[in-house]
């Protein structure tokens, strides 16, 4: 198999294509598809990100008129004050957005692609036809779901999350209307191209890796890819199920997740002949199908950060990384318990509480593997000697957000404290630092560390530092606090918090984490600067410009089509031989056959 | 190369660990008006556990980042495994959380136990924004309803079938709940349209509404007062404003108060 693949490969290399179309734009080449889906998930975060600016600008100030900001929404503002539709509007689709269209796009198909056959050995993807048709499958989600802001109603505004009847009675709210048709239908591609790069993953890894690659020899960024594609096909499938119900149950006069009883703005909903329009269904299903998939997607984004933070910790401190198997295996645990603890966004909706128990259970067990990780970070960093390069600055940040994150964690898995802590924003500062905050970090670490490799050129330190510095010390002032505020009761999603007496003392806090946000949305104006002007501009940066020991680097930045101009190079070790004693470097490749190091070989 | 970012790093966490621990062992919590207070007790216990690791932790990997920077002549050790080490901390990580998830599950089958029979019922119906609050009467049967009778202009906001006997005393009253000091109160949770969630910060209290099956919580309030209800589950354009108020009185006045807040 490995063989025919191989190939064909090199066969594809030699017919290279040789249109700007075809080379640049329907691209089979991993590279640039790596590359599309990068700068189009970059884009889709710039959108979410504006739209969480609004969202924070309410909670600070709901009482301000902005009329500049009317001029320029009038459909969102009525004279300059925010309408409440348009506030769930902009939740929903924040939510949405980046949970799906950036950071599970970014890390997962961007750099996923990537790195997958640069880091196998492989010449491309096992399927580079499917895997250009995933792209532009994704695509076609992307601009369904910017496309849902201009239809009647606006875009859905039923949460991210899309509970029914909220999302499923188009009279309930404005963005029930076309918004959430068409939200489905954007989910719809997005579950299928999320597919279509899932298997490809798994096959690549599976089958193309080089000569020597044991699985036991892969880099933990590597690993990641192979986990996330695993949880993305077992998992999506239940989203697709469910969004398929829902779209039954608001166009085709099903009932999957609608009781009978149901009564809209005082009026009950019968069909002609005076019977319930609906019955038997129930909006709990809805939770369990759609958090069977929600889970493992927590960890579909942030396992290859934690991947990309192994990589880069142990490059930049010169150093093994420390208990290989153990991180391996923590993340084999992570990604097996993800799919049992779905039931702990769900402790007080009123599903029987002896499930409650058993997904405690799993939940609290999650903290194992994670210690795990976080133990033998540190236990790497001891005795180290770091070269503090902005990507080893993400790294770290990295490291930083999975504690501050993944402790709130403990507090929320105890159902019953989770009763106070539900649906407040204690539940937002933990889901923003560990999952959001750490996938985002190892994306910017990511970008640091290999766009050299992708474009030839360094990055510029000055910016890629400025930018690490304030979004690093921003993120905190905005997403801290927020625990407090949760603690004290603050609920999630409110148009105007101060309507509870209750809440009113909170209002100077939430005004220092909206200046705290929009400083964190200005920084990233840095990053922007620096993506473009460095790929174009940037310092010449040669093979290895970090003295790294992956595959990864032993093709020239950027690789040609069919990544290594000879022959696919054979592998004799892990990626992580570092500071090996008697070794003439610091650094031992991994096609290096020299009988140093090589921990792989000794255990 | 500078020293200038492990410097950084390093001040930058010492930083975060005080003003995150200072800031935490401020009063955040609403005054407890209920019998909860087990709940209160066990977010102190993990607030004390989570933070001492919080600052261990980040202590560790502040001064690992000042300590190890590059340096002319430094050195880095070739060190990647210690089965000793890593079964250690992963056994005590297990045993903590083995004693977390105990705890955890006694408390959680406390919370959610049956409501005991003597308590007082009321029951709480969702609709897109209030609250309507029914008391079964004195006959303590709460009468027969249907969603088909739901009727806005004619004030019939939960569908309650006048016909049934049973219905005849009942007591009807949006966002107003009237909650006797001392007793255990059991509240019946519904809801007509969509999600809602039924939040009383101060009792520690907090159910989902969810429209198709009736959920029950019950709590005893201690202490005599006026607090809120918030809903906490998006339900629609006015999730914001579904605000209601809860009055604790004493069991003696617990009719009349009742009657007062249902206009009669």
């Amino acid at each position: 198999m490995a063989h025919a693949a191989e190939a064909h490969a090199a066969e594809a290399h030699a017919h290279r294509p040789q249109s700007f179309i075809w080379r640049y734009v329907f691209s089979k080449d991993h590279k640039v598809i790596g590359i599309q889906y990068y700068v189009t998930a970059m884009l889709m975060a710039l959108v979410a990100g504006l739209l969480a600016m609004m969202v924070r600008l309410q909670l600070a100030w709901p009482d301000k008129t902005f009329p500049g900001l009317g001029r320029f929404l009038p459909d969102g503002y009525s004279d300059g004050v925010m309408n409440p539709e348009f506030y769930a509007m902009l939740f929903t689709m924040h939510g949405t957005i980046m949970v799906f269209f950036v950071l599970s796009t970014a890390p997962v198909s961007g750099f996923g692609n990537y790195l997958i056959p640069l880091q196998t050995g492989a010449r491309d993807m096992a399927f580079p036809f499917l895997n250009g048709l995933s792209y532009w499958t994704f695509l076609c989600g992307c601009v369904t779901i910017l496309a849902s802001f201009f239809v009647s109603g606006g875009a859905a505004a039923a949460g991210w999350t899309a509970y029914p009847p909220l999302s499923a009675l188009r009279n309930s709210i404005p963005g029930s209307q076309w918004g959430q048709t068409i939200w489905i239908v954007g989910m719809v591609f997005f579950i299928a191209s999320f597919t279509m790069g899932g298997l490809n993953f798994l096959t690549t890894i599976l089958n193309l890796r080089t000569k020597g690659l044991s699985l036991m020899r892969m880099p933990m960024t590597l690993w990641s890819m192979f986990l996330v594609a695993i949880l993305g096909l077992l998992a999506f499938p239940a989203l697709t199920a469910a969004s398929l119900m829902l779209i039954f149950d608001r166009h085709f006069g099903t009932s999957f997740f609608l009781p009978s009883g149901l009564a809209v703005s005082g009026a009950p909903l019968l069909a002609a002949d005076g019977s319930p329009l609906h019955s038997g269904g129930s909006p709990l299903l809805w939770q369990h199908l759609f958090w069977f998939l929600g889970h493992p997607e927590v960890y579909i984004l942030m396992l290859p950060a934690l991947g990309f933070t192994s990589d880069i910790i142990a490059v930049f401190s010169r150093k093994a990384i420390f208990g290989y198997k153990a991180m391996a295996g923590a993340m084999v645990a992570i990604s097996a318990l993800s799919f049992v603890v779905w039931g702990h966004h769900m402790f007080v909706s009123g599903m029987s509480p002896y499930l409650g128990m058993a997904f405690a259970v799993g939940t609290m067990l999650i903290a194992v593997p994670s210690a795990v990780k976080v133990f033998n970070w540190l236990a790497t960093l001891w005795r180290s000697r770091i070269r503090f390069e902005t990507p080893m600055l993400w790294a770290l940040g990295v490291v930083s957000l999975f504690i501050s994150g993944g402790l709130s964690g403990i507090w929320l898995g105890q159902s019953a404290v989770d009763i106070p802590l539900h649906d407040t924003y204690f539940v937002v500062a933990h889901f923003h630092l560990i999952m959001a905050g750490a996938a985002l970090f190892g994306v910017f670490g990511a970008t640091a560390y290999w766009f050299p490799k992708m474009f030839g050129r360094m990055m510029n330190d000055t910016l890629g530092k400025i930018h690490f510095w304030l979004t690093f010390v921003a993120y905190y002032c905005t997403f801290f606090p927020m625990h407090y505020i949760g603690i004290a009761g603050h609920v999630r999603r409110v148009y105007d918090p101060y309507q509870y007496q209750f809440l009113k003392g909170l209002q100077p806090i939430n005004e220092f984490i909206t200046v705290s946000a929009f400083v964190l949305g200005s920084a990233q104006v840095f990053f922007f600067i620096n993506f473009f002007w460095s790929a174009f501009k940037g310092k010449k940066a040669g093979e290895n410009p970090w003295q790294s020991n992956g595959l990864e680097w032993t093709c020239p930045s950027p690789p040609p089509h069919g990544n290594w101009p000879g022959e696919i190079p054979e592998v004799y070790r892990w990626p992580y031989d570092y500071s090996v004693p008697g070794a003439p470097t610091d650094h031992i490749a991994q096609t290096d056959p020299s009988p140093l190091g090589q921990r792989g070989e000794g255990h | 190369m500078s020293k200038l970012q492990g410097l950084l790093f390093g001040l930058a966490t010492l930083l975060l660990v005080a003003l995150a621990t200072y800031f935490f062992t401020k009063t955040w919590l609403p005054a407890l008006v209920s019998d909860r207070g087990a709940i209160d007790s066990a977010m102190m216990v993990s607030l004390v556990v989570t933070g001492v690791v919080f600052i261990a932790t980040n202590l560790a990997l502040g001064w690992f980042a000042w300590r190890y920077q590059d340096a002319p002549g430094a050195s880095a050790a070739y060190w990647h495994d210690s089965p000793r080490l890593e079964w250690t901390w992963t056994l005590v990580t297990a045993a903590i959380m083995l004693v977390f998830t105990f705890r955890a599950l006694s408390l959680w089958a406390q919370v959610t136990a049956p409501a005991p029979a003597d308590s007082f019922v009321v029951e709480v119906t969702g609709q897109q924004f209030a609250w309507n609050v029914r008391y079964p009467g004195k006959d303590g049967i709460f009468g027969r309803t249907d969603a088909k009778l739901v009727d806005s202009a004619a004030l019939n906001f939960i569908g309650l079938d006048k016909t049934d006997p049973n219905a005849a005393d009942d007591v009807l009253v949006q966002n107003q709940l009237v909650l006797p000091e001392g007793r255990p109160v059991r509240v019946r949770l519904r809801s007509i349209d969509v999600i809602h969630s039924f939040f009383l910060p101060d009792f520690r209290v907090k159910q989902d509404a969810m429209p198709g099956m009736t959920s029950e919580t019950w709590f005893i309030p201690t202490k005599a007062g006026d607090y809120e209800i918030a809903c906490a589950e998006h339900c629609g354009l006015g999730h914001y404003r579904m605000r209601g108020q809860v009055h604790v009185v004493a069991p003696a006045a617990l009719d009349a108060r009742i009657k007062e807040t249902a206009g009669e």
